[in-house]
């Protein structure tokens, strides 16, 4: 079957162009479509390359987040932005190999939605929203509702992702992956932590062990609790042993995950289990020196 | 298609615009030295400039790479001379099949223009993405430091 390459100049024909053909498929740096199209996986009629559109590139704030323009490459979030998005920066050193970084995408995880993709777990940890544009209008989409099953998403099928909204940190951020090798490796398993200590809640996530990425919900609230309650935010007194074995068990109950070949079932659990206490441990030292953590 | 490689205006018919960049530069247009291998991103042996950042060839759609600059390994040695990180590969024995090779050359070459003096794991992140069975990389990296001592002497100028 012919494939037609439509190379929309602006984002209103590239909005155009996907209201007309909703089976279009957008490729930007390519990094998941032209490994699909290179093995036959997948045939769309039409590839809608986002590449032309220069404003795609840009990041900027915008009022209380930071707005990541779609086309923002890995290479240029860990160049620019590591310093406001600690968590999101180690998850993006992460992806790939250099060559990788150079191309792909936040939004490109976001649209493949892959429960492996490495930018998720520190988007849920940091409540970023999904800017979904189309023809008919802008959409604003809380991450906690944008995956909804295995490479599924929430956008319609007239929707292109035009940005991704993140609250800069105002605390502490981890991330912690694990992997056969330290470049080019699909997440085994995968963790995001970030403390809010300005609203006084937590912010954590895991990739690779559910249908879709996911937040840990009650060792977030069980936390949060335990350092109010406990007036460790004021404080910054060393964390309980207890609450942080604790937290770690509530991270790996939150977790449904599958054997498969990257990984068993019972692995991943235990494996998130140790990366939540792990980078609370990292993350609450950094807080303790009364600074954020930039560099993994 | 339209776009320049190696300094070159190429304009090729029948182009399917989905093909990658790579089958684009092997198969139409005679340029065979970004090897094909994973075809997922995963080697590096593909690895080439596309408007001055490496890549990937194998990922980027040809249509995506229409008016766009290429440097393939083709392009690094001048004239008759080879490029010196070229020479430090042949020099150190860091090409023994040489299929990875030409991928390492231009992640290495894109290394140097950015970090002419790179440190030990600053050479080893910079080729994470390329993979070489044979070696064992230590010669690699051998070369690598090699290059960045030769082109550290010829920016001293000559003794």
């Amino acid at each position: 079957m012919a494939m037609e390459f439509l190379r929309p100049a602006t984002w209103d024909e590239a909005l155009a162009a996907k209201a007309e053909h909703p089976g279009a498929l957008p490729i930007s740096g390519g990094t998941d479509v032209m490994v699909e199209i290179n093995f036959d996986a997948t045939r769309p009629e039409y590839l809608l390359d986002l590449t032309r559109i220069e404003e795609l590139t840009d990041w900027s704030a915008d009022g209380e987040r930071l707005r990541i323009g779609a086309g923002v490459t890995y290479t240029s979030l860990i160049a620019d932005l590591a310093d406001r998005l600690p968590g999101l920066a180690m998850a993006s050193r992460t992806v790939g190999s250099p060559q990788i970084r150079n191309r792909g995408t936040v939004a490109g995880n976001l649209g493949s939605a892959s429960p492996a993709g490495d930018a998720h777990p520190p988007l849920l940890a940091d409540d970023a929203v999904v800017e979904a544009h189309s023809a008919r209008g802008v959409r604003h989409i809380p991450i906690t509702e944008f995956y909804t099953g295995v490479k599924r998403n929430a956008l319609e099928p007239d929707e292109l992702i035009a940005a991704v909204l993140v609250p800069p940190a105002d605390g502490p951020q981890q991330f912690a992956k694990i992997g056969t090798r330290n470049a080019m490796v699909i997440s085994v398993t995968a963790f995001g932590l970030a403390l809010h200590p300005s609203t006084g809640t937590v912010g954590a996530a895991f990739g690779s062990a559910a249908p879709t990425p996911r937040r840990a919900t009650k060792a977030e609230q069980f936390l949060a609790a335990e350092l109010t309650e406990s007036g460790r935010w004021d404080s910054r007194a060393e964390l309980d042993p207890a609450a942080v074995t604790r937290f770690g068990a509530l991270v790996a109950e939150a977790a449904t995950p599958i054997d498969d070949v990257r990984g068993t079932a019972d692995y991943r659990t235990h494996a998130l289990s140790v990366m939540a206490r792990r980078t609370l441990v990292w993350a609450w030292t950094d807080y303790r020196r009364k600074r954020v953590r930039t560099c993994a | 298609m339209k776009c320049t490689v190696n300094g070159q205006p190429q304009e090729i018919d029948d182009v399917w615009e989905g093909e990658s960049l790579l089958y684009a530069l092997r198969e139409r247009m005679g340029l065979p030295g970004s090897k094909n291998a994973c075809e997922q991103g995963e080697c590096g042996s593909c690895t080439v400039y596309l408007d001055g950042t490496p890549v990937c060839a194998c990922l980027v759609a040809a249509g995506q790479a229409a008016d766009r600059d290429v440097v393939t390994v083709e392009g690094l040695a001048e004239d008759d001379e080879l490029h010196p990180v070229q020479q430090a590969f042949l020099d150190a024995g860091a090409v023994q099949c040489g299929f990875c090779t030409p991928g390492l050359l231009v992640a290495t070459h894109d290394l140097l223009e950015r970090e002419p003096q790179p440190s030990d794991p600053e050479i080893r992140e910079a080729l994470a993405g390329n993979l070489c069975r044979c070696t064992g990389y230590e010669k690699i990296l051998d070369a690598v430091r090699q290059a960045a001592a030769t082109s550290a002497q010829s920016k001293a100028g000559p003794s």
